[in-house]
């Protein structure tokens, strides 16, 4: 049970973290402590999540997105989002989170930015 | 940590209810498992893929509520009824934690007392945004009681 819930992968200058199946505060407990180490010790400017194995998230998910998303912005870098289904895309919704990090359909797409984003909800694409 | 599900009849004897209790310590590690067992006895309600994720994710809400605020990570029990009547589902989460000293406040999106800046104070939103009817009574000093309602297979 001390093992994290997280796991991380360094891309350049875009930090990758790969969230677990079930995203509640029990679950989300360690992510501070160790996104901010990995930010103080490494020059990151893209925090990417990977929501491809969550089936579970509650108002605690949308809490760590904000204040990553606050934390990024302050110092010029982006968030994005990809892996997330249809059940994730709508607490995303409600939460607010869709029109503030924008989601992809991969992990290269939401490295690299711009381009094919997913419309939050749907299973349209758009150009940016 | 004990559970307890009971059939009652009801005097016209068409309509049964069905209960369950439980009482789960305050542990965030326990917010999963009362998810799952609430999931797992509305099943019998025929419910869509997307009604149990609606009532998971309430219930998550309620029951972190009572870890985080009522017994402020503190040792506590947190006491969860379900009540199947007919299509409606009642879920009540209780503590007798520190209580809510204004819960219209506490109920507004985006407040939170946390200052660690991790807590989104969507909580009540949430509860509100995924279920039907949701009702909050708290005393300070003696705890909090949430009650949400769903109809289930309109």
């Amino acid at each position: 049970m001390t093992e994290s819930a997280f796991t991380y992968e360094a891309r350049g200058q875009a930090l990758v973290i790969h969230l677990p199946g079930e995203l509640d505060h029990h679950n989300c407990r360690n992510l501070r402590y160790e996104t901010d180490l990995l930010l103080a010790e490494n020059y990151i400017t893209r925090l990417v999540f990977d929501f491809s194995k969550t089936v579970f998230m509650d108002s605690s998910g949308i809490g760590i997105l904000l204040n990553r998303y606050k934390q990024m912005e302050g110092s010029g870098g982006k968030v994005a989002i990809y892996g997330a289904g249809p059940r994730i895309l709508r607490v995303l919704n409600i939460g607010g989170i869709g029109k503030l990090v924008p989601c992809y359909d991969s992990k290269e797409a939401a490295i690299e930015g711009g381009g094919r984003q997913m419309i939050p909800g749907g299973k349209l694409w758009e150009q940016r | 940590m004990g559970t307890e599900i009971r059939r009652e009849n009801q005097c016209e004897g068409e309509k049964k209810k069905e209960i369950m209790r439980m009482e789960l310590e305050s542990l965030s590690e326990n917010e999963e498992f009362a998810r799952v067992a609430v999931a797992m006895f509305m099943s019998r309600m025929d419910p869509t893929m997307e009604e149990i994720d609606d009532v998971k994710t309430a219930v998550s809400e309620a029951v972190t509520n009572g870890v985080i605020h009522g017994y402020q990570g503190k040792a506590g029990i947190i006491y969860i009824e379900v009540a199947i009547e007919g299509r409606e589902l009642t879920v009540t989460v209780r503590d007798r934690g520190v209580g809510i000293q204004d819960v219209k406040k506490a109920m507004e999106p985006m407040y939170t007392t946390d200052v660690t800046g991790e807590r989104s104070g969507m909580g009540f939103s949430f509860m509100e945004a995924f279920m039907d009817q949701v009702e909050v009574l708290s005393t300070p000093g003696e705890g909090t009681w949430v009650t949400m309602k769903k109809q289930i297979g309109r």
